[in-house]
């Protein structure tokens, strides 16, 4: 595909990680938000053409990761009642609530279904007028358009079976939340560029320059992401604080302004609880006055929801890039993307699911050990 | 909505957050949705950068071979899907068929 694999070139990916061994003199803490690009940096080996020093966090945005146990545990109760068709994307079926999932639900006669896009739930509904179709619409502001598309079609046709059951989230609070915890190590950001691709990179300088941290709208091909980490070290080491596109084939400063437009009639700013993090305020949007009749939590009341996270699992450490996956003690042993114990292992976006697929849970010795295995098992 | 192609898989998308697309523009879609046009001036500008980047060691005839090599054979663009739809760069095959459904 055009501009895809020009933009994985091995050999200028080497020039670039040289310059940056060449411009760091000093560690750098460096975070990129999305979860997209921490399996990009994963499985490209990025990290691992870095300087010693140079050390990716990755960020809490996986909108999967970051969906609060109790909604997922509400999903689950809506999902298994009779008359109601529930959709959504893909990665959120094997995410465990407190005692199941939505695959389990399915399986015991719940009608779940996965739709690519959130207007096939919509054209769902149209179908099914005897039936009351649910779309979970999780995501950051790169999937808030569609979402927000879904409802006001929805509105405009007249639907009385058609809900969204809503946690968005967004990524401006939650850089600042994280540049606020007294523990934070982070010193830089590669703001992610899709999620700018809709809002443009307007919201950013007033963080820069608020807790003095270099930002860098990223893109999420290797080149891409390398440039990023690039310039963000550039600037640590200029002792410099600003703003920077580095996606700029596909992100400008005002973003897409028809969606932005859409956005600001559907949803409105709300508090949201991120699921490891705890409630970060003003950080997400839910349905505005005028579509609140769409809301799955008014259309289903659903109380008396017992809510209990996994003892073993470290996602909330994880999100906050206290620690790597592979320190969570039950990190492929307890869980694995087959028998996951957090969301973080599920999803495509999850830092857990890129450690464990990419194989970077093996020291050295293991890796050494497993060669020797080989070559024994060759030799006799 | 119109049409996308998606490195030979065609898909009806929401072109409505693009009114300014056309047909065999290439786009960012995500979950159904084209969000952002890609401008092929700046990819092609960004990629020029690049490939000059640290190259003042090295011979500039070298580096070409190095970059028509690794067009011709590039790594695999995620053949299980379980990479982010967003991160593919599709063409518009024809855009404007029934808007705004």
């Amino acid at each position: 595909m055009k501009y895809l694999t020009e933009f994985r070139n091995g050999e200028i990916a080497q020039r670039m990680a040289r310059e940056i061994h060449q411009v760091a003199t000093r560690p750098w803490k460096i975070m990129e938000v999305c979860g997209g690009q921490t399996h990009s940096i994963i499985r490209n080996g990025i990290d691992q053409m870095l300087p010693a020093g140079i050390e990716m966090i990755h960020g809490p945005g996986c909108p999967v990761c970051v969906t609060p146990l109790g909604l997922i545990d509400k999903a689950l109760a809506i999902a298994a009642q009779p008359g109601v068709i529930f959709c959504s994307f893909g990665d959120m079926l094997r995410v465990p609530g407190t005692d199941r999932d939505l695959f389990q639900v399915k399986g015991s006669g719940g009608d779940v279904r996965v739709v690519y896009s959130p207007l096939d739930a919509v054209e769902l509904a149209v179908r099914n007028p005897d039936k009351q179709v649910v779309f979970f619409g999780v995501g950051f502001e790169t999937t808030a358009p569609a979402n927000a598309m879904s409802v006001h079609v929805a509105k405009r046709r007249g639907l009385k079976n058609f809900s969204l059951l809503v946690s968005h989230v967004l990524v401006p609070p939650a850089i600042e939340a994280i540049m606020s915890s007294p523990d934070n190590k982070v010193q830089a950001f590669l703001a992610a560029g899709h999620v700018c691709s809709v809002m443009g990179y307007w919201e950013y300088p007033p963080i820069a320059d608020k807790f003095q941290i270099p930002i860098v709208v990223t893109g999420f091909e290797p080149l891409d992401l390398l440039d990023g980490i690039r310039r963000a070290v550039i600037q640590l080491e200029k002792g410099e604080h600003r703003v920077e596109n580095a996606y700029e084939r596909i992100v400008t400063y005002a973003g897409n302004l028809p969606a932005q437009k859409l956005l600001a009639e559907v949803f409105e700013i709300t508090d949201r609880a991120w699921r490891g993090i705890g409630v970060i305020p003003k950080s997400g949007w839910r349905l505005s006055e005028p579509y609140r009749e769409f809301d799955a939590e008014e259309r289903f009341h659903i109380a008396n929801i017992h809510t209990e996270e996994s003892p073993l699992c470290k996602a909330g450490d994880v999100l906050r890039g206290a620690i790597k996956p592979a320190e969570c003690p039950a990190f492929g042993k307890e869980c694995t993307p087959r028998h996951p114990l957090g969301a973080t292992m599920v999803s495509s976006e999850g830092a857990c699911a890129a450690y464990f697929n990419y194989g970077r849970f093996l020291s050295a010795e293991d890796l050494a050990n497993a060669g020797s295995a080989l070559s024994g098992a060759a030799n006799g | 909505m119109g049409r996308v192609n998606f490195g030979g898989v065609v898909k009806n998308v929401c072109l409505d957050y693009v009114p300014e697309v056309a047909v065999g523009d290439y786009t960012i879609v995500h979950v159904g949705f084209a969000l952002s046009k890609i401008d092929e001036q700046t990819a092609l500008e960004t990629l020029e950068l690049f490939r000059k980047m640290g190259t003042l060691e090295e011979e500039l005839a070298s580096e070409e071979e190095a970059f028509a090599r690794a067009a011709k054979a590039p790594q695999s663009p995620c053949p299980d899907g379980s990479c982010d739809p967003a991160e593919h760069i599709q063409p518009a095959d024809a855009p404007t068929e029934s808007r705004g459904r």
